[in-house]
């Protein structure tokens, strides 16, 4: 399977200064480390722990990941733009796979 | 039971993973948590099935199968190519198989036809188990977001839907097996429940309408999104009955029957459900 591809909703413009709403979706199974297979055997924990999002290199928003969020992990979050420019968003799993995707923005 | 509280209260500023955090938080009767929780599932940008749409699309253009094809020349009852607006009309009959098909039996056929897979390899796999996706939940679901919108247009005309419209309404109403249960033991009453769940009158347009238009779902409890067919095969098992087959001709009869009566409502999948 090819890499997930994140589903991303931010506003493709905004004014200055402007609170906008920014919605991100991804495919990953989540497994939390505490489930066994028919065979009773522990299935080992693989969840994304890490998701970042930065705005022309800012840090914006991120957050640590625990084992009881629920799989395709959705994180709605603000953010105030002061100028045009491109979110950069990157999730990193257990694996220490990371995902990253851009999304730009017309600031006027 | 430890208590449930965030570990980093300064996280709280993102919904993130909400619908473990709900399902954590609900309690006692359940009914106004179940209206908050009703009211987050609501936005259709949160719901994981488009992320399998998504999938479902890049498999359809994909060449795979030993004829290694891709299905954009599946003929889903629009013409060969057309996806757009085919899961609204759909089950219908089909003159190259001079049968009634519904959108599985349709998707499965053309593997079989375009791309080599044999059917009885599409129906082994076609509801997933964990740790292993089915290509065909998702490119049903991918057929059916195509349809967004679109009313639900199934004229069923044609002797042989005539048939699959009668036969599925039998069945809908006929009690056997150990609980001399039938279909419509739950779903011919307004307001009836399965504890919190609550069950559609499907004998009801508006009923029917809800249901119809909302599958393929996105089912929070299974971690993924499920079909009609998976939904006819769980409902068989629930009533204690002989497990259905997948693309059986009961279940397309049942499938005709249901979208008859819901015949009108616009289509609104992937919907998204406990």
């Amino acid at each position: 399977m090819a890499d997930p591809k994140p589903r991303i909703k931010v506003p493709k413009t905004a004014s200055k200064g402007e609170v906008v709403t920014i919605k991100t979706l991804i495919s990953h199974p989540m497994e939390s480390g505490q489930r066994k297979d028919s065979a009773g055997n522990v299935i080992p924990r693989e969840i994304i722990n890490k998701f970042t999002c930065e705005f022309n290199g800012q840090p914006v928003f991120g957050c640590d990941l625990d084992p009881a969020i629920s799989a395709n992990p959705y994180m709605e979050f603000t953010a105030k733009v002061e100028e045009s420019g491109t979110f950069t968003f990157s999730w990193t799993d257990d694996l220490g796979k990371v995902i990253t995707t851009e999304e730009k923005i017309e600031v006027s | 039971m430890t208590q449930c509280r965030p570990s980093h209260p300064k996280r709280l500023g993102a919904v993130a993973g909400a619908l473990a955090l709900i399902a954590a938080a609900t309690t006692g009767s359940g009914a106004d948590e179940l209206e908050e929780y009703k009211r987050m599932l609501a936005d259709p940008f949160a719901n994981p099935g488009w992320l399998y749409a998504d999938e479902g699309e890049a498999l359809w253009n994909t060449p795979s199968g030993p004829k290694n094809a891709t299905l954009e020349q599946c003929d889903l009852g629009l013409g060969a190519g057309v996806v757009e607006g085919a899961y609204a009309q759909l089950p219908r009959y089909f003159a190259d198989v001079d049968r009634v098909m519904d959108v599985e039996t349709r998707i499965a056929w053309c593997r079989e036809e375009l791309q080599g897979i044999p059917f009885a390899e599409t129906a082994k796999s076609a509801f997933s188990k964990r740790g292993a996706k089915s290509q065909m939940e998702q490119l049903v679901v991918y057929v059916a977001s195509k349809s967004e919108g679109m009313p639900i247009t199934v004229p069923m005309t044609h002797e042989k839907e005539q048939e699959a419209l009668a036969l599925g309404e039998a069945l809908f109403y006929r009690r056997s097996s150990v609980l001399d249960y039938s279909c419509s033991t739950c779903h011919s009453i307004d307001g009836a429940r399965i504890r919190l769940q609550d069950l559609p009158n499907l004998t009801d347009h508006e009923g029917a309408a809800s249901a119809m238009t909302s599958w393929p779902t996105y089912r929070v409890s299974h971690e993924s999104v499920r079909t009609m067919q998976h939904r006819m095969w769980d409902c068989y098992w629930q009533m204690r009955m002989p497990d259905v087959a997948y693309g059986s001709d009961v279940t397309v009869a049942l499938i005709a029957y249901m979208t008859k009566v819901a015949e009108g409502a616009e289509m609104a999948s992937p919907g998204l459900k406990r």
